[in-house]
This record gives structure tokens, sequence and C-alpha cells, in this order.
């Protein structure tokens, strides 16, 4: 930016600035404000535990409790059992997520398209799609425990039925949305109906199935740490807040909710990064 | 050159075609709206030879479209039929291509590609290098072929008629159908445009039916212009048959005093005998 320029040289004993100073003085309206918020939050939080005001341990409680500030420090020890680093909890139950999330993707997109494609089928079961993506996550896992009697693909059901919605939904407006004039061509040039759903129906409905997948993987992230709690006995970092809280291990609940967070956003990201990648040019 | 060469008495007349080639019969075609059934076209009747240029002008809301729809086979007659060949046109196909208003090229893909995509759903068993030779010649063609490899939406809307057309004449259809092709062009634009529509035409000689809003468009290019009555129940009111010679050049037709006369013929029927409603009150 030049805008400053006139100025300081009107005052003649200044230099434009340059190199890191030049740096900070672009981004230091995108760096100052979130320090500023994020620290005076921490602060809050730590004033408040430190004056007694709530149970909560404050944020400093990570470094100051030896046991928080092991498991903050050794994500990777694994001494058998549920005794683990949390980064090994985390990835029991990313696993499981990815088990669920990938049939949600594979149901709902091909639901979908069907949905999409046929009015009647979408007259027939849109109201009962609406309807169950109303049913919150921890109201599943009774259904899901009568259904599966086990745990584990309980579990993934929770998050298979969770995140399954967005991704229907999405996709199916997304076919509906392709337009007219592209679905005149397929039928002028008769197109095989193979041809038709690779060469036009996905990369036109693309953007919103990616819309889609992107709403679910927060969702199914929000699922699992509801099921691992209300399902305690597997590993996975719901069942560690779980179980840290049966201890009354308070700053170790902190921490896996820090893991919880981190770990959601970096999903998100992660989509967010992916569907800019996969459709570009429209 | 200069007027005499139009009047040159071994010149063969513009309209001599093959044999008929599309026929309309008593062709009317009712919407049914919340008001009672709405008649748009009634006893529409002609018949379009073999490598014959027709242009179909009328007010907007006359039924134009709707007619080029039931030769596309997008819409079905409620009265009478269209015959391709003798036979009664029941369902969009390739040897009735269609030029789309808003050019429905799938932005996803390149120049190329949306021309080679039409001939590999048309003709799936070609060999591979004929399908691609035929892709770029067509291109080649209509002067894309530095652009082929650009997607759709890096190029203008003049070069996008340009690769719809290519893609239209690339799978030899035996009917091309032009909606209103260059009415969202530039002035230059479309009048480079016609001039290279005339000469494809020229070398191919498929049948062309095309409307238009344009007289001048339609003078140019066209052997016959159909001037469509206003609706409802809108049919022919009269046929110019446009008999300069080809190839045509603008300045000659320009110089030819029938120029002026058709001109005047159809500006007398669009605006005086036939004048729109919303046009008079402007």
């Amino acid at each position: 930016m030049t805008t400053s320029s006139a100025p300081t040289t009107s005052r003649g004993d200044r230099t434009p600035p340059t190199g890191l100073a030049l740096w900070w003085k672009n981004n230091r309206k995108l760096i100052v404000p979130p320090i500023l918020g994020i620290g005076g939050f921490l602060l809050f939080w730590q004033l408040s535990a430190s004056l007694g005001l709530t149970k909560l341990a404050g944020p400093l409680s990570l470094f100051t409790e030896e046991r928080t500030r092991e498991l903050l420090f050794y994500p990777f020890f694994d001494r058998g059992g549920l005794d683990k680093g949390l980064f090994l909890h985390s990835m029991s139950s990313l696993s499981r997520v990815a088990l669920g999330y990938t049939l949600a993707a594979i149901v709902g997109i091909a639901a979908g398209i069907a949905v999409g494609l046929n009015k009647g089928l979408d007259r027939a079961f849109d109201p009962l799609f609406q309807f169950l993506r109303m049913v919150a996550p921890l109201a599943w896992v009774p259904i899901a425990l009568v259904l599966f009697q086990n745990n584990q693909p309980a579990a993934i059901f929770v998050i298979f039925i969770i995140s399954i919605w967005p991704i229907l939904i999405n996709t199916a407006e997304g076919v509906r949305q392709i337009p007219q004039d592209y679905r005149n061509v397929a039928l002028v040039l008769q197109m095989s109906s193979g041809r038709f759903f690779t060469k036009v129906l996905i990369p036109s409905a693309l953007l919103y199935i990616f819309t889609g997948l992107r709403i679910s993987i927060g969702l199914a992230w929000l699922a699992i740490i509801a099921a691992e709690i209300v399902m305690p006995g597997t590993p996975g970092i719901g069942f560690f807040i779980w179980d840290a809280y049966q201890n009354s291990y308070v700053s170790d609940i902190v921490l896996g909710v820090v893991w919880i967070g981190a770990i959601g956003l970096i999903l998100d990201r992660l989509m967010a990064w992916l569907q800019q990648r996969i459709s570009p040019g429209q | 050159m200069s007027a005499s060469v139009l009047h040159h008495p071994s010149a063969s007349p513009a309209s001599a075609g093959g044999g008929p080639l599309l026929r309309f019969e008593q062709l009317g075609k009712v919407y049914p709206t919340p008001a009672g059934p709405y008649p748009v076209l009634e006893n529409i009747s002609f018949t379009v030879n073999q490598g014959e240029f027709v242009c179909v002008i009328g007010h907007s809301g006359c039924g134009k479209s709707t007619l080029l729809n039931m030769v596309s086979g997008f819409a079905k007659p409620t009265s009478g039929q269209v015959l391709l060949n003798g036979r009664p046109i029941e369902k969009p196909g390739p040897d009735r291509m269609v030029v789309f208003q808003g050019y429905a090229l799938l932005p996803w893909m390149t120049a190329y590609e949306n021309v080679y995509l039409g001939v590999d759903s048309v003709k799936p068993k070609l060999p591979e290098h004929e399908k691609r030779e035929i892709a770029m010649e067509h291109l080649e063609m209509v002067g894309l072929t530095a652009a082929a490899e650009k997607k759709i939406t890096q190029i203008s809307g003049g070069m996008k008629q340009r690769v719809a057309i290519a893609r239209a004449l690339a799978i030899r259809p035996e009917v091309l159908i032009l909606d209103e092709p260059f009415g969202a062009l530039d002035a230059i634009t479309k009048e480079e445009l016609q001039e290279e529509l005339l000469s494809i035409w020229n070398t191919q000689k498929c049948t062309v039916l095309m409307i238009t809003h344009d007289i001048d468009e339609a003078l140019f290019l066209a052997d016959r212009l159909v001037m469509m009555t206003n609706g409802p129940a809108a049919g022919i009111g009269e046929i110019l048959s446009i008999d300069f010679i080809r190839p045509r050049s603008r300045e000659d037709i320009m110089e030819d005093p029938r120029y002026y006369e058709l001109r005047n013929q159809a500006l007398d029927f669009l605006y005086n005998r036939f004048a729109h409603d919303e046009d008079e009150k402007a």
C-alpha cells in the first residue's frame, strides 16, 4: 500500500517501511485483533478460575497440572488398553469418523442423485429426509445401540446417519440445478446415461456435492464425540473426556476440548481446500 | 464485384436446393394454462428443401421458438406433425442439431472438449484419431484453432457462439437449428459470424432453420424468410423468397434494388400489418 507515503515524506524524517516492517504494516490489522480477542478471553477465563468464580480449571492448568502437562507434551504414548496419548485417542475417533463419513458420502451422493433426477422419489422421500436430519446425534445413540447391540458399529452408524443428510440434500439440489440447456444438449446428442453422468451430471453438480461434504465433515466430528461419550470403553477423544470427567480431572477435560476444536478446524479447512482445488472452472 | 454480377443469367437461383426435407403439416400447438388452453401456433404448413437456408422472423411471443422446438423434438405438436424425410419427428436427435440461444456449452471443458464430446456422443464407434480430427477441423472452420485448449469460461461471447456452431456442425446434422444465435453479440462480431456461418453453409450444404429478430440478417443469410403473424394462434403470414445469388457479399446485396423492396416488404409486415401491441404503445 502506498497511501501513507505522502504524509511520511512530507514530514521528511522517515523512509517508507521495507522488509519485515512493511510486512507488519500490511498485516497487523489481520494479526492484532485475533490476538487481543483470544488473549482477552483466556485472561478472563484464567482470572475467573483463579478467583474461584468457577470450578472450571483455567487455561494455565494445562501447564500447572502435572498429569495434564504430560498429556499435553506427550500425545503419542501408549501404555496399552485405554491409557493412551491424546493423538492416539484422536486417531481412533478419526478412523471411526472416516468410516462413517465415507459410507455417508457414498450412500448420500448416490441417493442424492437418484432423488435429484426423479421427481417422484423426491416427493416420496423429501419429507422423511427433512424430518430425520433434525434428529440430534445424541438421540440416535440409543437407536444405534438397539440396532447393533455393539458400541463400535453403533458409533459408526451415528456418524453415518448424522452426516448423510447435508450430502444427500445438497447433491439432490445440485442435480436439480443442472441447467436445462445442458440436459437439452445431452438429449440432442442422445448421450448414453453413463456419458451424461460422467460428462454432465457430476461436473455440473460438483460444487453442491462439495458444499454438502464440507458441512457433513463438521457434523460427523461433532457426532463422534457425542457417540463416544455415551458409549465409553473404546479409545477415542470422546471417551477420554468422559473418563477425565469421571475422575474429576478438570484440566484434562479442557485439554481434550482443545484437541477436539483443533481437529474439527483442521478437517473443515481441509475440505475447504479440497473444494477449491476440485471445482475451479465454475 | 458490381451489381450486374447479381443478375448474371447463368447463376443458379439461390433457393434451388434438393428435394423436400422437412415438412410442416397443419402444425398446431396449444399450451394448457390456468386460464384455459392457450393456442400458440395454428395451422402451420410449409416445406423446407434439402440444403435450404430458412429464417423465421416475428414479434416476441409469436411462437417462433415453439416452432423450432417441435423440429428439434423438445416440444410435441398438439395437432398436425413435422416430418423429416417423410418420418414424423418424435424426440430430439443429432440429425437436427441445435445451436442454443445461451450457447449451452459445458463450462468445465475446453472449446475442443466441447466439440469432441458432441462427435464422441454421436459417433462413438469412429476411431479415436478420426474423432479428434473432426473436432479440430470444425474448430478450424470457425477460426478457433488457437483457442481450442481454452476453457469456455475464458473466452468471449463471440467465441462461445463459434464453439457452439462448430459443435453443431461437427456431428453433420441434416438440419441445423439456430435460435437467435447472434442476438447477444456486438454488431461487428455479429457480421463476422454471419459471414462465417454462410461460408460454412456454402461448403457443407446442410439445411438451416434459424430464428432471428433482425431483418437485415435474414436478408443476407436466407433463401426464404418466413414471417409469422402475432399470437395467440400465430401462423405463417407471408414467405419472402430472397434469391440473391450465392456466394453473397454484403456490399453487392446492399446495392441491389430488390434488397430495399424486400426490406420494405418485411418492415411493412412487421410494423404495419402485424405490429406488436407493445410496439404500438411504445
